[in-house]
Order: structure tokens, then C-alpha cells, then sequence
């Protein structure tokens, strides 16, 4: 077996790692904010009173700004799979290009064509008929993401596909089994609620500006109630659902939720502490340093008090039969693929489950060729490979633990926004209102810990128990890698910036920009474009 | 036949019309891209021209992304392997194709003569390179492409990126692409505009479409005398695993066989041919909204004509012919197929009702005046 240059590897993954984390920048607003335009809109329609209007037209303005970048980051996500993942593409895209597809066929369409609509077709259509455009928009998105995360559980838990030695790749044979995977449905919750937070947090904190201005404060004070409110739902939900989603990876990918809770022995409930903080250390395999809160582990993770959890190093322990069997596995079908023999088949299947851990061991055998191990080394080969399994635990341990302690401000925060915004006691909190600006970018930086969490927690595989993610790359050079990342580097640049300062541009011109041209007559405002 | 053969051939036909509905909907934006920089030359006119397709380049765009994605579900492989053999070219394109809905969003939104200046450049660039890129992939395919695979299905790409890139019949196929997407996007600006920017369009639109049918022509001499490659054995219902069971051989003038085996294939390339010359009449007449229909015309009579001639191949290999990509080795499994199909025959139909819809409540002319007046147009 070939391998493939672990830098260019790195590369690849920085890469990933790098736009994926620049597209979620925007997509969480993408989300959130369709849904409280439609929301604001529905009140327009309904109540027929103006500042509705203005606020759908003005933070609709917004929306596109914020838009655009995540059209156009979206873009090159779809082409990475394919320009830097080849191997992960051909092994796993039977699978995983079906759930892509469909997002293109049912929800992105949808989302783009009636965008244009939505901007444009105030003057061109009725009021119920615009209305209904912007929910559809909203749909789309949020379909979108539905379509996308039930991409991504099927790395995470790969439901729905069997390995098929005919063609050396995995085989899809369960629509339900994909569409239905229970980590697909909690993290569609779990992420587009998410969304519903960040836009709440957008819309609530440059309300609060306006208010701390005194600026346009009818429309400040109407947005920033209506996004307190929509904060306080989805913060909860966001909870709710992260508490599912701990539970499904305690059952599904027991490295994920060690490395999450930094916890390196087999937990001894009841009495096993939650770690609010520590310092764990990959290459010793312990933590030098640890504060926790006794019995909390047990019942927040397996919602039991007397469950064991099981610790890194007994998972790598547990590991090594797997890794032996695997190395049979991929030999047994290397035998196959020669000699097309039923007794080298059937000790495929024998040992086909384990094919993943056999790949993995492929950095350690001589020649990265695990079908030909010395049998006196084999064991040294399995002791090797054993570490290999678990991902980044400094890295898991702290995004995990970032994105938690932002939930939980940000519960604290919309309750006594709503709290103070039903009271109408918002102006006389200058400092509240303070915070609540400054907040703005706090959610997004909490989904990206939560992205890091799911995908370096999901390391060392990009299909998990299946295919490790050091065989997944292309097999490019180390320039083709330099010539693309300082590409995106420079451009991503500009984006970030040119979108900040229009961003903070309009932001400050407020929502009056929207019927400068045509005070005296209300009715024309539907006139204007977007 | 198979059923597993039948549903290859589906999703193949499938593909080609993906890639038709991107050359004539992608291909109209980015020749109005192209083209910004000569049809107006006022900043009002500029976005008159934008602001016509404003309210539809976002919608059309997923003709290019969802060509991507059917690719990655119907042929994982084909998808895999030539997202990465063509990586720097990949990349380039990728970069111009994302500057492109920035630059819709930003350019008007600021009020400085250098600022838009640059976003028109950004139109130019964002527009030309992609749709060069599209037509000198199809040349590179035709020409064959240096790759291999080992036994674990790991690929290897045998040739460096500027035997792609710097290609003469790969340029003149790029040239052709760019010349059919001008004159696609002035029909569609001489549609919805008035003049000045109509004459320009109307002038721009005519010379395109002469020069497309030329480079038409020309490519189909050049391929006559070019290696092509022919699947001496291989059966179609075979598992879709491109390191063996093939058989290729490489012979001049083989991408011809399928012409000379089908005689009636010969109405894709006179398609081409007389749809591309009577757009040039139609737009001369002043009929831009039956011009539009033969924009169709071309596209499907040019991918028609690759396609018709190179099949059952994909993406030919010349280091190994033997593992060339065919329709045969690349495609999904059957369960997958079988899925994919049944979704897009419920939502290909869906959207062409909407898209179509979205044109209709959009209609009629766009006035520069107005525009102007407007300040939240793009």
C-alpha cells in the first residue's frame, strides 16, 4: 500500500478545517435570520403596521450581506470533497454524495431561486404571496442543513452502508438507515437552533446599540424583544439537544465522549466528578491537572447513576484484538482481489468489521504494508497502532468545554434580556445593553467550538471505525497544497474584511436608509428593491 | 437489459442534462459577467445590466452545484478522481466562481468609483475563467488524462497540471464554451434592457455566436484526427470498479466509431451547428426571446455532440487505458441509483415549474432611470 505524504495530509486537513470553520461563520446567521425575517414579515401581513415592514426590509439587508459569503464559501466545500479527499470520495461516495445531491435537488434550489424573489419582488407580488416567498427561504436553508448534517452523521455513525469487497468502496443500501440516523436528527436540531441563537444575538445586540443611541427606538425596541424571545427557545433546544447528542456518542463513538470528558480510566460512579477543567496531555496520556464536581459524570452522560464509562486506555486496550482482526481482514482481501478464492472471501467476512483497525496499522507495519507482517512483529505492529485510535484530547476536551460554558452565558443572557425587555427596563441597563452588543459574535464562536468538538472528537477516521483520515487524502504534491491554501488565505481575507466593514457600515446607517429617497409616502416603500 | 445497466445509462443521460442546464443558465450570468465591461459604459448602466439578472443568478448557480452533486452521488468515482487530477485547475476555478456572488452583493453597495471599478473587473474575471475552464475540461477528457489507480482504489495522477492547462485544442474548447455563454448573456440582456446597452448586446451576441459555430466546426476536424480511445471489452452491468475488467485500446480517429456505427447521431452536431448560426440570424432580427431558446439548442447539440461520440466513456485514461472511467465503472450501486432517480424525478420537474415562474414574475424590461433612482439595487 501506498501511503500518502502525511504532509500533504495536514495540509489537507488545514485546509478543511480552515473553510469549513470560515462557511460556518455565516451559515449559522443564514439560518436564524430566515426565520425571523418570515417572522416579522408574518407580523407585517397580519397587523398591516409599517415598522414590520422596515424591520424585515432592513435586517433582509443584512441577511444579504451575510448572504453572499456563505453562498460563495458553501461552493468550495462541495469541491473539496472531491479536490483534496479523493480516496475518502470513491471509498464512502456511493454513500455520501447521495445526501449532497439531495440538498442541491430539494432545499438549495428552493433557497436560491426564491432569494432572488424574496429582494427583489417586493413591488412584483402580493403581500401573502411575498410572505410565503420568505418562508420558503427559510425552509430552504434550514432543509439545507438538514440534508448536510445527515452528510455528516453518516461519517460520524456510518448507518445505512456495508462494505462491498467487489468494488473496494462503501455500499449504501438503506435510504432510512441514512436519512433516520439518530446522530443526523439530534445535530440537525442541535446545529440549525444554533443558527437560531446567533441570529437572535445579531438582531438583539445592534438593537441594543440603537437603544443606547436612542436611535430609531420603536423599531430597536420591537427587534430586541422578538430576538430575546426567539433566544430564549433556542437556547434551551440547543441544550436540550446537545444533552441527546453527548448520550448517542456515549453509544456510538465512546473515544468521542472520553476525549470530550478528558477521561483517561473507566469511570467508577456514582462518585466520578465532571472535569470543568484540566490539562490533558496526548503524549503522557494523562492530565496533569484537574478540577471537577463529584457526581455529576455518571447521570449527565448515561442518564443512570450507576453506568461505567469507559476510559481511553482501557478503549485502547479493547482496541488491539480489532487491529489484529482487521490486519486480516485487508489481507484475506488482498488475496481476494489476486485470486478471486471463496475461502479468502469468507475470512474477509469474517473479519470485515474490523477492516478500519487493520488500515489504521498500515503507518506501522514494515513497508505500510499491513497483508505482509512478519508474525513476530505483529504485536509490536498492534501495540503501535493501539494509541492511534483515540483523537486529540486537549483539543476535544477544551472546544467541548468553550462551547458549553457560551451555552450556558448565553441562557443567562437571553433570560434576563427577555426579562428586562417584557418589563420595558431595557434603557435604564446601559450595561446590559453593552453586553448584549458585545455578545454578537459570541454564538458563532461557540458553533465552531461545537464543529471542532464533533470533527476532531470523530479523529483519527473521516468514516468512523471505517476509513482512517491519514488514507483518505488526495495523493497530491506539497506545492499543489501551498498554491491552493495561500489562495483561499488571501481571499478569505479580503471576504472577512470587506464583510465586516459593510457589515458595520449599514449597521450603523440603520433601518431609516431604507426611505431616505421617499419620506412623505409610505406606500412607496414597497417599491424599494432590498 | 439490466436493470443496473438501465439505470447507468439514465443517470449518464441524467448528467448531460445537468451540465447542458448549467452551460446555457451558469453560462448566461458569467457572459453577462463577461460582457459587463462593454455593455455599459455608465455606472447606471452597468447595473442595469446586473440587476437583469440579479433577481436569477443565485438560483441559476445551482446548476453548477448540483452538477457537482449528482456527479459525487451517481459517479462517486468520475467525481473523485477528476476533482483531483484537475486540482489546480480546480482551484483556479473555484476561486474565480466565489468571487462572483461577492462581487453581485458588494459592488453597488458602496459609492466610489474605484471600488466598483475593481468588483467589474472581478464580473469580467469571475465570468470568462469558469466558463473557459467548463469547455477545456471537455477538451481535456476528449484528449484523454494521465492517471492510474492501485489496488486499493487509491488514484494517482500521472501528469502535471499544465498539460491541461496550457493545451491548444483545450483552449479552443475553452474559447468555444466562453463564445456560446457571451452570446447566451447579451440574448438575455437584449431581452430585458433597452438601448444603448441593447444595440451593444445585440452587436456582442451576433459575433459570439459566429465564432462558436467556427470553433465548433473546427474542434470536430481536430478530434477526427486525434487518438480516442475504444472499450474492446467490458460488460456494462459489471460492480463499479475501475481497476479492472476492462479492456481499452487506443486508436486515431476512434471518438468518429459511435458516428459511423449511428448514422442519425449526425443530427447532434448539425444541431449545434444550425442552432448557434439561426441565434445569430434571430438575434440580427431583433427576436432576442426565440434567439433564447436556441442558446438550448447549441448547448445540448454541443454537449450532445461529446457526449455521443466519447460514450460510454467519462474520463479516459492514457497512462492506463485498461482503468479508464466509463458510465460502466464508475457509477453508484443500484440502491443508490434507484434513490437518486426517484428524488429527481420529483424535484427536477419541481424546479424547472418554479425557475420558469421566478422569470415569469420578473419579466419585462429594466430602465437604467430607474436604477439609478433605486439605491438598493445591486
Amino acid at each position: 500500500m501506498d501511503l500518502i505524504n502525511p504532509t500533504v495530509v495536514d495540509l489537507s486537513r488545514f485546509q478543511f478545517a480552515l473553510t469549513a470553520l470560515y462557511h460556518f461563520m455565516f451559515v449559522p446567521l443564514t439560518l436564524g435570520l430566515t426565520f425571523m425575517l418570515a417572522a416579522m414579515e408574518t407580523v407585517y401581513v397580519v397587523t398591516g403596521k409599517q415598522v414590520y415592514k422596515e424591520m424585515a426590509l432592513f435586517w433582509g439587508k443584512l441577511f444579504g450581506i451575510n448572504f453572499a459569503l456563505g453562498v460563495a464559501t458553501g461552493l468550495t466545500m462541495e469541491f473539496e470533497f472531491g479536490t483534496n479527499w479523493s480516496m475518502y470520495s470513491r471509498f464512502f461516495g456511493d454513500m455520501f454524495g447521495t445526501p449532497l445531491a439531495i440538498e442541491g435537488l430539494m432545499a438549495f434550489f428552493m433557497e436560491s431561486t426564491f432569494v432572488g424573489l424574496m429582494f427583489f419582488g417586493w413591488d412584483r407580488l402580493s403581500k401573502p404571496a411575498h410572505l410565503a416567498i420568505t418562508y420558503l427561504v427559510a425552509l430552504g436553508s434550514n432543509l439545507s442543513a438538514l440534508w448536510i448534517l445527515v452528510a455528516n452523521a453518516s461519517m460520524n455513525m456510518p448507518n445505512g452502508a456495508h462494505f462491498d469487497p467487489e468494488t473496494l468502496r462503501m455500499t449504501f443500501d438503506s435510504f432510512v438507515g441514512v436519512v433516520f440516523n439518530p446522530d443526523a436528527q439530534a445535530k440537525f436540531v442541535h446545529t440549525s437552533v444554533a443558527g437560531y441563537v446567533a441570529a437572535s444575538l445579531f438582531v438583539m445586540g445592534i438593537s441594543a446599540f440603537y437603544l443606547l443611541r436612542g436611535e430609531h427606538r420603536a423599531f430597536a425596541a420591537r427587534s430586541f424583544r422578538m430576538a430575546a424571545l426567539f433566544g430564549i427557545f433556542s437556547t434551551v433546544a440547543v441544550i436540550t439537544l446537545g444533552d441527546v447528542l453527548g448520550r448517542l456518542d456515549y453509544e456510538h463513538q465512546p473515544t468521542k465522549i472520553a476525549a470530550i470528558e478528558g477521561l483517561w480510566h473507566t469511570s467508577k460512579p456514582p462518585y466520578e466528578p465532571w472535569i470543568v477543567a484540566a490539562l490533558p496531555n496526548d503524549e503522557k496520556q494523562e492530565s496533569s491537572f484537574e478540577i471537577g464536581v463529584p457526581f455529576v459524570l455518571t447521570p449527565l452522560i448515561t442518564h443512570s447513576f450507576n453506568t461505567p464509562i469507559t476510559g481511553m486506555i482501557e478503549l485502547e486496550d479493547a482496541a488491539a484484538p480489532r487491529i489484529a482482526s482487521g490486519i486480516k481482514a485487508i489481507s484475506a482481501l488482498r488475496r481476494y482481489e489476486e485470486n478471486h478464492l471463496a475461502a479468502d472471501l469468507e475470512e474477509f467476512h469474517a473479519n470485515q468489521n474490523d477492516m478500519g483497525y487493520g488500515l489504521l496499522a498500515t503507518r506501522h507495519a514494515p513497508n505500510q504494508d499491513v497483508t505482509a507482517i512478519p508474525p513476530e512483529q505483529l504485536q509490536t505492529v498492534i501495540d503501535q497502532t493501539k494509541p492511534d485510535i483515540l483523537p486529540n484530547v486537549f483539543v476535544t476536551f477544551w472546544s467541548f468545554r468553550f462551547m458549553v460554558f457560551l451555552g450556558v452565558f448565553f441562557f443567562v443572557l437571553f433570560a434576563m434580556a427577555s426579562y428586562l425587555s417584557l418589563k420595558n427596563q431595557l434603557e435604564r441597563n446601559p450595561l446590559f445593553l453593552k453586553l448584549c452588543m458585545w455578545s454578537i459574535p459570541l454564538p458563532i464562536l461557540a458553533t465552531e467550538f461545537g464543529w471542532i468538538t464533533a470533527e476532531a472528537g470523530r479523529q483519527p477516521w473521516t468514516v468512523f471505525d471505517r476509513l482512517p483520515t491519514f488514507m483518505s487524502a488526495s495523493t497530491h504534491s506539497v506545492s499543489y497544497m501551498v498554491f491552493s491554501l495561500a489562495g483561499f488565505t488571501v481571499l478569505y481575507s479580503i471576504f472577512i474584511a470587506v464583510e465586516l466593514y459593510l457589515m458595520f457600515k449599514f449597521a450603523r446607517l440603520g433601518p431609516e436608509a431604507h426611505d431616505q429617497h421617499d419620506n412623505a409616502d409610505p406606500v412607496h416603500l414597497s417599491v424599494v428593491a432590498h | 437489459m439490466d436493470l443496473y445497466v438501465i439505470l447507468k445509462l439514465i443517470w449518464a443521460g441524467l448528467l448531460c442534462v445537468l451540465l447542458i442546464g448549467l452551460g446555457l443558465m451558469v453560462g448566461m450570468d458569467m457572459g453577462v459577467g463577461t460582457l459587463l465591461r462593454f455593455v455599459g459604459r455608465t455606472d447606471g448602466e452597468r447595473r442595469t445590466a446586473l440587476n437583469i439578472i440579479g433577481p436569477h443568478w443565485d438560483g441559476n448557480q445551482v446548476w453548477f452545484i448540483l452538477g457537482g452533486g449528482a456527479i459525487f452521488a451517481a459517479f462517486p468515482t468520475l467525481y473523485a478522481t477528476s476533482f483531483s487530477v484537475f486540482y489546480v485547475v480546480m482551484i483556479l476555478l473555484l476561486f474565480s466562481m466565489i468571487l462572483r456572488p461577492v462581487a453581485f452583493e458588494y459592488r453597488s453597495k458602496v459609492d466610489a468609483r474605484l471600488w466598483r471599478a475593481s468588483w467589474d473587473w472581478v464580473f469580467l474575471l469571475s465570468g470568462f475563467l469558469p466558463m473557459f475552464v467548463y469547455g477545456a475540461a471537455f477538451g481535456n477528457i476528449l484528449q484523454g488524462v494521465g492517471y492510474h489507480f492501485n489496488w486499493t482504489g487509491q488514484y494517482f495522477q500521472d501528469a502535471s497540471f499544465l498539460t491541461y492547462l496550457f493545451n491548444p485544442f483545450a483552449i479552443l474548447c475553452g474559447l468555444m464554451a466562453v463564445s456560446l455563454s457571451v452570446m447566451q448573456g447579451g440574448v438575455m440582456l437584449m431581452m430585458r434592457s433597452e438601448n444603448p446597452i441593447y444595440d451593444r448586446a445585440q452587436r456582442y451576441a451576433s459575433r459570439a455566436g459566429v465564432i462558436a459555430a467556427v470553433l465548433f466546426v473546427a474542434g470536430g476536424v481536430w478530434v477526427r484526427g486525434m487518438p480516442g480511445f475504444v472499450l474492446e471489452q467490458g460488460d456494462p452491468a459489471m460492480p463499479a470498479n475501475p481497476m479492472h475488467g476492462q479492456h481499452v485500446t487506443v486508436q486515431v480517429g476512434a471518438w468518429f466509431a459511435n458516428y459511423a456505427a449511428h448514422p442519425v447521431l449526425w443530427l447532434l452536431p448539425v444541431l449545434g451547428v444550425v442552432c448557434m448560426l439561426a441565434g445569430v440570424a434571430l438575434v440580427k432580427a431583433n427576436r432576442p426571446h426565440v434567439a433564447w431558446w436556441m442558446g438550448l439548442g447549441s448547448w445540448l447539440g454541443t454537449i450532445g455532440t461529446v457526449a455521443a461520440s466519447m460514450f460510454p466513456f467519462f474520463m479516459p485514461s492514457t497512462t492506463r487505458p485498461d482503468q479508464s472511467l466509463t458510465i460502466w465503472n464508475s457509477s453508484a450501486s443500484q440502491y443508490g441509483l434507484t434513490c437518486m432517480l426517484a428524488v429527481a424525478l420529483i424535484f427536477v420537474p419541481l424546479i424547472l415549474c418554479y425557475t420558469s415562474w421566478c422569470y415569469y414574475v420578473m419579466r419585462g424590461k429594466v430602465r437604467t432611470a430607474d436604477i439609478i433612482k433605486d439605491t438598493h439595487s445591486y
